[in-house]
């Protein structure tokens, strides 16, 4: 994963929950190019017409709230969001993206910072956001646990692994 | 230590955890339902081949009970078949019911126990003294293919409930209060204790409605500690050995709140948030296109109760449809069994397959574009039950079955 990452913003309110995020009607969809169709589509149903690939979705209070489902997140990451900047997230979607390589950033002030269209950029290791070249916040660190799994390109590589010195055991 | 920091540690092998730190546990009971292909295929892109215990996996057909596209059914048809192959015996088929329903109705939630569903609502079972918490397709997988998952100890809460609830009023109006005045984020990451004197008054049922709404309120487990009326409930349905935790007296709890109950009117969660709570009050009046009374938070035979009581001898109104899902197959026999079923039917009400219907907007239920409902479920955001222009007010069961009476919004506490 690169140490520093960029992209434009696009900017959501609070409690943006998973039926906004990718709406109940399409979980029947398993497949990852349909599942991309529908990105963010309860919230703004052209989101996947704009969105360029590393770009940054800004919220503010509990993204992620609501369904387990990780649609939400295979979405997001299907339509190319590189990273999630929000005052916070709710627990299975920050798990969800984590184990997929999504990183979330956890900023308490974003949603005050900046607004849809800025250029922003994030360094993994420092927590640094910036527009353009100035620093506008520092974010809560990640976790090294969360570092390892993002470092990986997700838990899937890791358990994998896990399996396999099991299996040769 | 807290009795869930010390479940924790037993399934970790430890001999104690600290809040905040990154254990691995022992999964008792992994539950898959069927909106979640993607279980199966994080599984085998792992590496996965075989189940690590198949034993303590249980499959839910409850989503899409039964398939209504074709989808659906091609998605039914791989769950059914990985069970086969995999010699997993609890396959949960859609005459079930809705997954956390279906667990407390055949014995396999109990106290002590780490129970993970890819179902949101698995905080239900702190109902019963179990760590119950949902995670994504992933997690489970990992479930799948080890046998384990890590948690990050979480900091607890404890929220007390004191004094009884007025007549008409029920553990969904406590739990809709404390949601509104505490906030949809208020426990996020946070494990929750539910405590206080009101309790005693509350059955199995209600316990585990208060326990289900606590991931609205972004709760990673609840809790309620193991009573005589859970002994009385555990001693009918469980035949697992079990371990009762309890919560040392020099425990600390993250924050405290607590909440007279004994004056409490009627709440509802109004569009499109669980945490923008009023009193009934607020929107007496109001037209009701659809009444709907089901889900793992209130389609339980008490609940159906209720509505039975409300519209015995008399028509749901007629511009108003009520929509009926009992949460499970051993809720809908004992519906029948009792007469609220022939009571509703007559009453102009319709009932459909136990499972999870509209609740989460796929099927059997669905609203229009314009139209409001008012639900016994647990989330009303935008689109959550079919169109994202419908309205969906979150009430009691009582609230809900007055306002089919009636094709609006009224005190329910007026027709008990």
């Amino acid at each position: 994963m690169e140490k520093i990452l960029s992209g434009n913003a696009f900017v959501f309110g609070k409690n943006v929950d998973t039926d906004q995020i990718y709406p109940g009607r399409f979980v029947e969809f398993t497949d990852v190019e349909d599942v991309a169709k529908y990105a963010m589509f309860g919230a703004d149903p052209t989101f996947t017409c704009k969105v360029k690939k590393g770009d940054f979705i800004v919220a503010g209070t509990n993204f992620g709230c609501g369904s387990s489902r990780e649609h939400a997140v295979i979405t997001l990451k299907a339509v190319g969001v590189g990273a999630i900047i929000a005052e916070s997230f709710a627990r299975i979607f920050y798990r969800n993206a984590i184990n997929l390589g999504i990183p979330l950033i956890v900023c308490p002030t974003i949603s005050k910072l900046v607004q849809t269209g800025d250029c922003l950029s994030f360094d993994l290791y420092s927590g640094e956001i910036r527009r353009e070249k100035s620093l506008i916040a520092t974010a809560e660190p990640l976790s090294d646990y969360v570092l390892n799994i993002l470092e990986s390109g997700g838990i899937k590589p890791l358990i994998k692994q896990q399996l396999e010195v099991k299996n040769r055991a | 230590m807290h009795a869930i920091e010390k479940l924790l540690a037993k399934k970790a092998g430890k001999a104690s955890v600290k809040t905040g730190e990154i254990i691995n546990c022992e999964i008792d009971m992994a539950g898959i339902n069927d909106l979640y292909l993607q279980t199966l295929r994080s599984f085998f892109e792992m590496g996965g081949t075989k189940v690590h215990d198949p034993s303590r996996v249980i499959m839910f057909l409850d989503h899409y009970a039964p398939a209504s596209t074709i989808t659906q059914a091609a998605n039914q048809k791989q769950f059914r078949e990985f069970c086969w192959d995999q010699g997993i015996d609890l396959l949960m088929d859609i005459d079930q019911g809705v997954c956390h329903q279906v667990l407390a109705d055949k014995g396999l939630a109990y106290p002590g126990e780490i129970v993970v569903i890819t179902d949101s609502h698995t905080t239900t079972h702190g109902a019963f003294g179990a760590f119950g918490t949902g995670v994504g397709a992933t997690d489970l997988a990992i479930i799948l293919a080890t046998g384990k998952l890590w948690f990050r100890v979480p900091e607890i809460i404890k929220i007390n409930f004191e004094e009884k609830l007025p007549k008409g009023v029920y553990a969904k109006d406590a739990i809709l209060h404390a949601i509104g005045t505490l906030g949809a984020d208020y426990a996020v990451y946070k494990a929750v204790e539910f405590g206080g004197s009101m309790l005693q008054y509350l059955s199995i049922s209600e316990r585990m409605a208060l326990c289900n709404m606590s991931t609205e309120m972004g709760a990673k487990a609840s809790y309620i500690q193991p009573d005589a009326i859970t002994m009385a409930f555990l001693e009918e349905k469980v035949t697992r050995p079990y371990e009762i935790y309890h919560t040392d007296a020099d425990f600390h709890y993250a924050d405290e709140v607590s909440f007279d109950v004994s004056a409490l009117k009627p709440q509802l969660a109004a569009p499109s948030s669980v945490d923008n709570v009023y009193d009934v009050s607020q929107f007496i009046g109001r037209h009701i296109d659809q009444a709907y009374l089901g889900s793992c938070t209130g389609g339980r035979a008490e609940d159906i109760c209720i509505a039975a009581h409300i519209l015995q001898g008399k028509k749901v109104a007629s511009r108003t449809r009520f929509v009926i899902v009992p949460a499970s197959k051993g809720v809908l026999l004992e519906a029948m069994e009792k007469g609220y079923v022939k009571t509703l039917i007559e009453a102009g009400a319709t009932f459909v397959t136990p499972g999870c219907a509209a609740c989460l907007g796929t099927h059997e239920g669905m609203i229009a574009s314009g139209e409001t409902c008012i639900t016994t479920t647990n989330r009303n955001f935008p689109g959550r039950m079919g169109d994202t222009k419908a309205q969906i007010f979150l009430g009691s069961p009582a609230a809900v079955a007055a306002a089919a009476l009636m094709g609006e919004i009224v005190d329910p506490t007026l027709y008990m």
